[in-house]
């Protein structure tokens, strides 16, 4: 036979075993819906849904001084549109009650003679109990908090001190130099994100998780419903090869998770106005290649179960650790160094980090390199590994 | 009386007998436990840091070691143009760059404002504001060593992080852990169970037996009572053991509750099965209906507070947001039944309702 002959016929069983899977899903409407329009509604909510954002914490004041001062400080909380206030009284305990019953993410204690501590040593103390059941929310509460006391501390500062030290002292040398001079002018910028909108880091992420799901589950299910049924049996007696029978069941499977990443990416630009900064065709070529080792892992699930119930349970424990140390929803960087090692070896790191560098940083082909590459070799290694476990004949 | 026990003896070589679901039933809560408690982790540490200095000077250098020492940062290389980082934040080499302007240890002694542009990799927002402040804290501090502080006097804020001290996240995972776990054993599996005897066509055999229809249901979910109890068990033995999670409160009320817990999602697995035909549909119906409100809508992750209203509105009905706060606040907060018996309440009418639609439903099967 000739090099060309065994080429035609490879592809000629590969496409009618492809046709038959593609029919299949088709005329199965449940199917469809469930690979089509879920994802879409999920990517809909769960983008709502997963966000860190740190907005309108509730506050309670115990303010011990009613001084100026301290009305000041109040207020200026008040007007930041991070924090919202819930209660404001002299009392310890009602502030303690607030916070166990969950009414108040942070509680402001200004001490007795507070204004006049300030005035006198020029510093004074003030308590923050920040509620640290909210996790990392309540880190970004509490630099808040301290942010704004220190710009309201700067504002006091030019206001009442040079009074202050006039009055008192009496001493005119004392009064500080004019504001702003030689004092570091310290500026900003938040790069990628200027609004700090959770969705641009979420929904990316969200989109991988998603495709992952669809491309390992459906495709450990759908040989594992064979395998159940008994029509593997079948398809193994059939002069179809081992290579032509993978390639045949992964195919739809890859053509349909990509069908839901572009339909994804569409809901991500329209609705949630994630930016695109970097090239789509670099994205969907490094998808293509990411697709491949999630299904090749999918498939490799299915060899080594006996059911559906199996299969799906295997798979959803195999997708939860590879999304969960995937830096989907936390950065890499927080994790322990051991962590951020052995993540190293998931599929699922590499594809978000190059999803996040092309959407929201722009990145192009040399940047993405790495990650790039080590997809590639996982593509190789899982395929391998599938194929070899597969066997061609009942256990 | 017999019958039932026979019934619980067939349910649990059942499950005993398929090896690789017990496995997973039994691992899974202590891999999860461990799987949160090192990834889900949003501490700001080793920071990688640029600097740009075009004209390096005293002040430069000692404000570059400020950072060089603090513990926070590490220092990846100092260049003296801003070219290089684009691509140094692409590649995620780079966090955070620190661009002094020209001449800023000149302008800085003849009283003049010296600018210092901080540039964060904002991409994951919260981390991005955490650098910003650190970043702002240790030019503060050098400031007021300096004498140069914005403003003469100072208010010094005194912080107390109540309820998780340390700010360990696992002890905050583990409650909404408990609620996961359990929702897979107790919801998923009875629902999955019981559409099994209806899709072999034994669940017909079952009806014509002497049992009567609740101890069939007792029978089918006792098991996984006693596994969804073992795995609480498990869960709070790792957290404790590996973690070091807290246990303000009282254990056998947290035990009491997550009983109560249990009881709620077996109804919804009774409830599931009893509508459902087949073991496919049964377990998307208990994924949609369970598993994703339980991790999205509980406040165990993502915190309910930033959601949009509406989806707020919608957790009122996940049971799982209920048990999460109860479970907080007797292990974190030490509180008990003074505080939480409102959750209780309304996880108490929760079982109540599902019940009794479940039951309504599986009387319709008998026909």
């Amino acid at each position: 036979m000739s090099a060309s002959s065994a080429v035609r016929g490879f592809a000629r069983r590969t496409l009618a075993l492809s046709r038959a899977e593609v029919l299949h899903v088709i005329r199965d409407k449940a199917s469809l819906v469930q690979i089509i329009v879920m994802p879409l509604i999920q990517l809909l909510v769960l983008s709502n849904v997963a966000t860190f954002a740190v907005k309108r914490s509730p506050a309670y004041f115990v303010d011990f001084d009613h001084s100026a001062v301290s009305r000041g400080i109040i207020a200026r909380f008040a007007a930041s549109d991070l924090f919202e206030t819930v209660g404001q009284s002299a009392s310890p305990d009602l502030a303690n009650e607030a916070m166990l019953r969950g009414d108040a993410t942070i509680v402001v204690t200004i001490p007795h003679d507070f204004e006049r501590t300030l005035t006198r040593d020029k510093s004074a103390p003030i308590g923050l109990d920040v509620n640290a059941e909210k996790g990392s929310a309540a880190g970004i509460v509490q630099s808040y908090a301290a942010q704004i006391l220190t710009d309201y501390s700067a504002e006091l500062g030019r206001e009442i001190v040079p009074t202050r030290l006039t009055v008192a002292d009496g001493n005119v040398s004392e009064i500080p130099p004019r504001p702003g001079a030689g004092h570091i002018d310290v500026r900003l910028r938040s790069w990628y994100n200027q609004t700090l909108d959770y969705k641009h880091y979420m929904v990316p992420g969200i989109l991988v998780a998603l495709v992952t799901m669809i491309g390992t589950l459906l495709t450990a299910q759908n040989i594992a419903r064979e395998k159940e049924m008994g029509t593997l049996e079948q398809l193994n007696v059939t002069p179809i090869g081992k290579a032509e029978f993978i390639t045949a069941k992964l195919l739809p499977f890859w053509v349909l998770a990509m069908v839901d990443l572009m339909l994804g990416l569409l809901v991500a630009r329209l609705v949630f106005d994630v930016p695109i900064r970097g090239s789509l065709v670099l994205l969907f070529a490094s998808a293509g290649l990411y697709l491949v080792v999630a299904l090749a892992i999918g498939l490799w699930i299915s060899t080594r179960v006996d059911t559906q119930q199996q299969a799906m349970f295997l798979s959803f424990f195999v997708i939860m650790i590879y999304l969960l140390m995937s830096g989907l929803l936390t950065p890499i960087d927080s994790m322990p160094h051991w962590v951020q090692v052995a993540s190293l070896i998931n599929p699922v790191r590499h594809f978000v980090s190059i999803c996040r560098a092309i959407l929201v940083k722009g990145a192009g082909i040399r940047e993405i390199a790495n990650p790039l590459i080590t997809l590639g070799v996982f593509a190789v290694g899982f395929l391998t590994l599938a194929i070899r476990q597969y066997r061609k004949r009942a256990a | 009386m017999s019958a039932l026990l026979g019934l619980l003896r067939k349910e649990t070589y059942h499950i005993l007998r398929d090896r690789r679901t017990l496995f997973v039933l039994i691992f899974m809560p202590i891999v999860q436990v461990m799987l949160f408690g090192f990834s889900i982790r949003t501490d700001v540490r080793d920071v990688r840091m640029v600097i740009v200095d075009p004209t390096p000077d005293a002040t430069t250098l000692e404000i570059r070691d400020r950072f060089a020492a603090g513990g926070v940062f590490r220092i990846l290389g100092v260049s003296s143009t801003e070219k290089p980082l684009d691509h140094l934040f692409r590649t995620d080499t780079a966090q955070v760059a620190l661009i002094f302007e020209p001449g800023f240890g000149r302008r800085l002694a003849s009283g003049d404002p010296a600018q210092l542009l901080v540039i964060t990799d904002a991409t994951e927002p919260n981390t991005g504001s955490a650098r910003q402040m650190y970043v702002n804290a240790v030019i503060q501090q050098y400031e007021r060593e300096q004498g140069r502080a914005p403003g003469a006097v100072q208010i010094t804020p005194q912080v107390r992080s109540r309820f998780n001290p340390t700010r360990e996240s696992t002890n905050l995972f583990v409650p909404g852990l408990m609620a996961m776990v359990l929702n897979i054993i107790a919801a998923l599996m009875t629902a999955l169970s019981l559409t099994r005897e209806k899709e072999s066509g034994t669940m017909e055999a079952l009806l014509v037996s002497p049992l009567r229809p609740w101890q069939i249901i007792v029978g089918k979910v006792m098991p996984y009572l006693g596994i969804g109890f073992l795995s609480v068990l498990a869960v709070l033995g790792v957290a404790k053991l590996v973690f070091q999670v807290p246990m303000q409160g009282s254990l056998v009320l947290l035990l009491a509750e997550g009983t109560l817990f249990i009881l709620v999602a077996l109804s919804l697995g009774i409830l599931i099965s009893a509508r459902t035909s087949s073991q496919r549909v049964a377990l998307l119906a208990a994924m949609m209906g369970t598993m994703l409100p339980t991790q999205m809508l509980s406040g165990f992750i993502f915190p309910l507070e930033s959601m949009p209203r509406p989806l707020q509105w919608i957790s009122v009905v996940v049971p799982a947001r209920w048990f999460v706060f109860i479970a907080r606040g007797i292990m974190l907060k030490g509180v008990g039944l003074v505080y939480l018996w409102r959750e209780t309440l309304v996880l108490a009418a929760m079982t109540l309702v599902l019940l009794v639609a479940s039951a309504r439903s599986f009387k319709v099967r008998l026909q």
